[in-house]
């Protein structure tokens, strides 16, 4: 393996043997990422090293497999359809809807809240297994949009839920929501549950 | 005289009174875009509009056409039973179909609230408005033992304007938030409301709060210095309605 990188300084080569973190390629990999996509280079001990590999395992099986829950309030919801749809085919990326959310870790809140399904927003939320996101779909989620002044809606979906991503638009293209959904991944991929963990 | 005047009050004539024909006159007309008056089936409504202010004196006020041809019956609120009953068991109308109850509200009046039905003849393609009024205390009966449709009709009109309804079912708010106070479509009835909502992370719950904007709204005068209806700049607000006269020898 050493014999692959023998041009590269002996310093390097001894940071790289100790991290494992995949040599003389990481020039081919994205800035601060090596080889396989990981982002946690930067172990100072074989133990943090071992929780990071675990991390990236947990992150890669989270990431690869979103499922969200089908929460549709408004005209965002049939740009979410279209998400699922054949075209930008949600499917391809491990997003599958479920109908219940006991099965789901995400939930689009597509659409204008109400101040009437607040509660049952919240309720469908808590009712969902740990390690949950909340994508924020259209102005109306983001911030109150359109109705933002009017006396029956929630100001922003953030004043029930925590939300993850925001994705802009009115209502946003399903190709936005597809680009939401690649920026939780990138989210997810940073997660570091072991190595915080591992910290304690 | 009653036979005379208006020809389908008699039995025979119940075949298709407002039925419309010459639709080769309508093919002709090269604008499309423009809403083609059918001066025959007009005056077949504005008969029956005639017909039915005379069979019911005490409580048809006014008879009146709205935009050129859509009749509307102007009625005493004591009276929603049985002018509905009458559109709709009359044989030669066939108002059998519920399309909407609406409010309306204009403060200036003395009574405040109109309330709107609006009816349709499956059997002769025709429609019916009957317009009645009320204030924020004098209930209205409620048209549900004529048609049972009406039911949801008449929460909504409460929950949005608060005029009450006699003798209906199952008489609640129908579309607001549970617990809600106010009527919204009320002209005095504040855009942004009273309260707002916030999950509360120790009551674990969500909470109602008066509602505190950042931002007030703000009005932006967006009018354009042009005129946008020439036309109609002398017009007034009544000038769309066109009142039927009651007495047909007088016209005759």
């Amino acid at each position: 393996m050493l014999s692959r990188v023998a041009g590269a300084p002996t310093a390097a080569l001894a940071r790289l043997a100790s991290t494992q973190a995949t040599p003389a390629l990481s020039s081919e990999a994205p800035k601060g990422m090596g080889k396989t996509g990981t982002p946690f280079l930067n172990t100072s001990s074989a133990g943090e090293y071992a929780v990071a590999r675990l991390d990236d395992v947990m992150n890669m099986a989270q990431r690869t497999s979103i499922w969200p829950l089908t929460f549709g309030l408004a005209c965002c919801a049939v740009e979410m359809m279209h998400f699922a749809a054949p075209r930008y085919d949600m499917d391809r990326y491990g997003v599958v809807f479920r109908a219940s959310p006991r099965q789901c870790d995400l939930i689009f809140v597509a659409g204008t809240v109400t101040n009437k399904m607040a509660p049952a927003l919240r309720r469908v939320y808590d009712q969902m297994p740990e390690a949950k996101w909340v994508i924020s779909m259209g102005s109306c989620a983001n911030g109150g949009g359109y109705y933002h002044y009017a006396y029956s809606v929630l100001r922003g979906a953030d004043r029930v839920i925590p939300v993850d991503i925001y994705v802009p638009g009115c209502p946003p293209t399903a190709e936005a929501l597809l680009y939401g959904v690649l920026q939780l991944q990138k989210k997810i991929k940073r997660k570091r549950e072991a190595q915080l963990w591992y910290r304690r | 005289m009653l036979r005379r005047l208006v020809p389908f009050a008699t039995r025979g004539s119940a075949a298709a009174p407002f039925s419309s024909a010459a639709p080769t006159e309508a093919a002709q007309e090269k604008k499309p875009t423009i809403w083609k008056i059918d001066e025959k089936k007009r005056d077949k409504l504005a008969n029956f509009g005639r017909y039915a202010a005379q069979c019911l004196p005490k409580f048809v006020q006014q008879v009146q056409f709205a935009a050129g041809d859509e009749l509307e019956l102007l009625i005493h609120p004591t009276g929603v039973i049985p002018v509905l009953s009458f559109l709709k068991g009359n044989h030669s109308a066939q108002f059998t179909n519920l399309t909407f109850i609406c409010g309306v509200d204009v403060p200036a009046r003395q009574n405040r609230f109109e309330v709107v039905y609006s009816l349709y003849s499956v059997r002769f393609n025709a429609r019916i408005r009957v317009r009645t009024y009320t204030d924020e205390v004098a209930p209205i009966d409620s048209a549900t033992p004529v048609f049972k449709g009406a039911n949801w009709f008449e929460r909504e009109v409460y929950d949005m304007y608060g005029v009450w309804f006699n003798n209906h079912p199952d008489l609640r708010r129908i579309l607001t938030d549970y617990g809600f106070e106010g009527h919204p479509f009320r002209k005095d009835f504040p855009l942004s409301g009273y309260n707002e909502v916030r999950y509360d992370p120790e009551l674990k719950r969500i909470v109602y709060e008066p509602s505190e904007l950042a931002q007030e709204f703000r009005k932006f005068d967006l009018e354009s210095p042009w005129e946008q209806f020439p036309a109609f700049r002398n017009e007034s607000m009544s000038a769309a309605y066109e009142k039927i006269e009651l007495n047909p020898t007088e016209k005759k």
